[in-house]
């Protein structure tokens, strides 16, 4: 182990006693070596869960909860959904070019010719 | 003028108070991030306990008396808290198990409370009571995790119990303003609480592979002001900037 994260406690919490006080930090920089769990929150009913961060959890019950006490503290959700980290497939940004670009000249795709009625919101 | 009903919601601020107190010095130490800001959330659902108690106590008491007077400027000897509240953190086991046995006594108690002839008590007990089950959840799970963890973390939850167990009889043995508020009807009889509370941790204990201790003798005096040596040093950090600038705000 080359890197440690030194905790140091104050008061009545000596430092052999202390839970995690050598963490190893390792080459990657990786604080915990708990999975790492992607987080989404629904903020109200009828709307889609987005994605809103990442978290460190051991199963995804404690994922959930984490995430209700970093996500959701200031009334930010009524749903919470958390996925692994690893189940998660995403496109190449090298792939850009070809996966993105063919779309941008083709305007008629977009429901912009159409006159929505002020009653009709989160379009 | 209820000197009972006085004496009993200090009693339930105080214990809500010193435990907030404590599981705040975690704030910035905590194992991982995560738990981190759970165990600090914690802290604030209680000092936010606290201080419904607090207002109340102080409307009841009159006299200029206020939910900061109460809580900065009373001595040792008159904090009505029980002895576990106050017991260090040692490590995050002890911590967490001292978080489950009040969080326990806490969910009955407070299920009892909304039916208090008080509406003040009854009120607060209903709003806590949600943050509670939550404090209940939070700390059942990371007591079994830990006990049925690793042999580090199983010994770590043996040593806890060892160093707490001796706390939490006092807790359901009722001293006097507890039982005149409770024939009142305004407060609860904790001496019924105790069987419940026995079996929840039962329960608890079992799925962690945790033995239940064999009885053993009890401390008490926390509720009648005869506290450990550890609520001084408590609130010679909190009272610190009261007493060094008397009437300081910012």
């Amino acid at each position: 182990m080359k890197n440690y994260i030194r905790k140091f406690y104050y008061g009545d919490i000596p430092e052999e006693k202390g839970g995690f006080h050598n963490t190893p930090l390792g080459d990657g920089g990786k604080q915990s070596d708990w999975p790492l769990w992607e987080v989404f929150i629904r903020s109200k009913q009828g709307l889609d869960h987005k994605h809103v961060g990442s978290l460190h959890a051991t199963d995804a019950q404690m994922a959930i909860e984490n995430a209700r006490d970093v996500y959701t503290r200031r009334m930010e959700g009524v749903s919470i959904w958390v996925v692994e980290s690893k189940y998660i497939h995403a496109s190449r940004p090298e792939e850009a070019a070809e996966l993105f670009e063919p779309a941008e000249d083709k305007i008629y795709r977009h429901p912009t010719f159409y006159q929505l009625p002020d009653e009709v919101n989160q379009m | 003028m209820n000197q009972s009903l006085i004496d009993y919601t200090l009693h339930l601020a105080d214990n809500s108070l010193i435990l907030g107190q404590r599981n705040s010095e975690w704030c910035g130490h905590g194992p991982v991030l995560e738990q981190d800001i759970a165990i600090t959330n914690i802290s604030l659902d209680l000092i936010g306990q606290a201080r419904h108690f607090y207002q109340y106590a102080a409307s009841l008491i009159g006299n200029g008396a206020t939910e900061d007077s109460l809580a900065y400027l009373r001595k040792e000897r008159e904090f009505k808290n029980c002895l576990l509240v106050e017991q260090p953190n040692v490590d995050w086991a002890q911590t967490i198990l001292r978080q489950f046995f009040f969080s326990q006594y806490q969910h009955l108690l407070l299920q009892e409370l909304q039916n208090s002839k008080d509406e003040q008590l009854a009120a607060i007990a209903e709003k806590s009571l949600k943050e509670v089950t939550y404090h209940l959840r939070w700390s059942s799970e990371w007591v079994i995790r830990l006990g049925d963890g690793t042999e580090e973390s199983h010994q770590r939850m043996l040593n806890a119990i060892d160093e707490l167990w001796r706390y939490t009889g006092e807790i359901f043995e009722p001293v006097s303003y507890e039982r005149q508020s409770a024939n009142e009807k305004i407060g609860v009889d904790v001496s019924k609480l105790k069987e419940p509370w026995e079996n929840k941790v039962k329960d608890v204990f079992t799925e962690a592979t945790l033995l239940f201790p064999v009885k053993t003798f009890m401390q008490t005096g926390g509720k009648e002001g005869k506290h450990t040596e550890n609520l001084g040093y408590i609130l010679t950090e909190l009272q610190y900037m009261q007493r060094a600038y008397p009437g300081c705000e910012w």
